[in-house]
């Protein structure tokens, strides 16, 4: 919980944001993160030193690459999204429950 | 609560998944019917909808008004692309917080699974941040909610 404010100031930017999306599909290298957004590799790699800083990702040496994946408490964060959006359908389609609960089959009345 | 799975589907879309122990007339109703939608529709505790447009067709309007009852709320406006009743609905929604938020399509299906109806609800976003905004923005409301439901106790 120490680190909130910093995942919070990591998490509002959006190409952080569609950073951390890529990372959920698995590890990646600089090189093939910096391709899809149209960015040079010291551009994402700013952004990647403060997902680490807020320790949404963590990198490990290999040769000369470091490549990045998602932290576990990044996974939590993301799951905690899913978690409350899933709360507010959840309170609705209960509510949707009760409401076919008191519907009548109709038409077909007028078929013969 | 068990009956309702939410999951992100590649980097754009989020998918829903319900079963109701209803016909898909029934429940396909309840999604096109204003009179119908404005009894569940309604988000958190204590919130009610003044205005519903929900015009049932092909390139149909759709505009949904929430109230929170203390002067607060916020609305959304759509279009129908397609509807085949009672099995599919195919829209596009955004909401006005009082920003527009990007373009949301969707297609529901209905389909009927024993006694009752499977429905599927896919959801395109037009990129991946915002897809994560938008999962952002539904926990700042479930916060309210939770925050709500808390001060209800004290």
């Amino acid at each position: 919980m120490q680190n909130l404010d910093a995942t919070f100031s990591a998490l509002a930017d959006p190409t952080r944001r569609a950073i951390l999306a890529r990372l959920a599909l698995g590890e990646t290298t600089v090189m093939e993160l910096a391709e899809p957004f149209d960015m040079t590799q010291p551009a994402i790699s700013r952004h990647l030193k403060v997902l680490e800083g807020a320790g949404l990702i963590i990198r490990r040496i290999e040769g000369t690459k470091r490549p990045c994946r998602l932290a576990p408490s990044a996974i939590d964060e993301i799951d905690q999204w899913l978690g409350t959006l899933r709360q507010a359908l959840a309170k609705n389609y209960d509510r949707l429950d009760a409401v076919l609960a008191g519907m009548k089959p109709k038409k077909r009345k007028a078929r013969r | 609560m068990s009956k309702l799975m939410l999951k992100t589907e590649g980097d754009r879309h989020v998918v829903v998944v319900r079963r109701f122990a209803a016909s898909p007339e029934a429940v396909y109703r309840a999604h096109t019917e204003p009179k119908l939608i404005r009894r569940w529709m309604l988000g958190p505790e204590g919130w009610s909808m003044p205005a519903c447009i929900c015009e049932a067709r092909s390139g149909g309007k759709i505009r949904y008004e929430w109230a929170d009852g203390k002067g607060g709320g916020f609305y959304l406006t759509g279009e129908f692309i397609a509807l085949e009743p009672f099995s599919r609905i195919v829209h596009v929604e955004r909401m006005h917080l009082p920003d527009v938020t990007p373009d949301n399509h969707i297609e529901t299906r209905f389909e009927a699974d024993g006694a009752g109806t499977l429905m599927t609800m896919r959801m395109t976003l037009p990129d991946a941040a915002t897809r994560d905004a938008m999962l952002a923005t539904g926990m700042e409301h479930g916060m309210e909610a939770s925050y709500a439901r808390l001060e209800a106790m004290a």
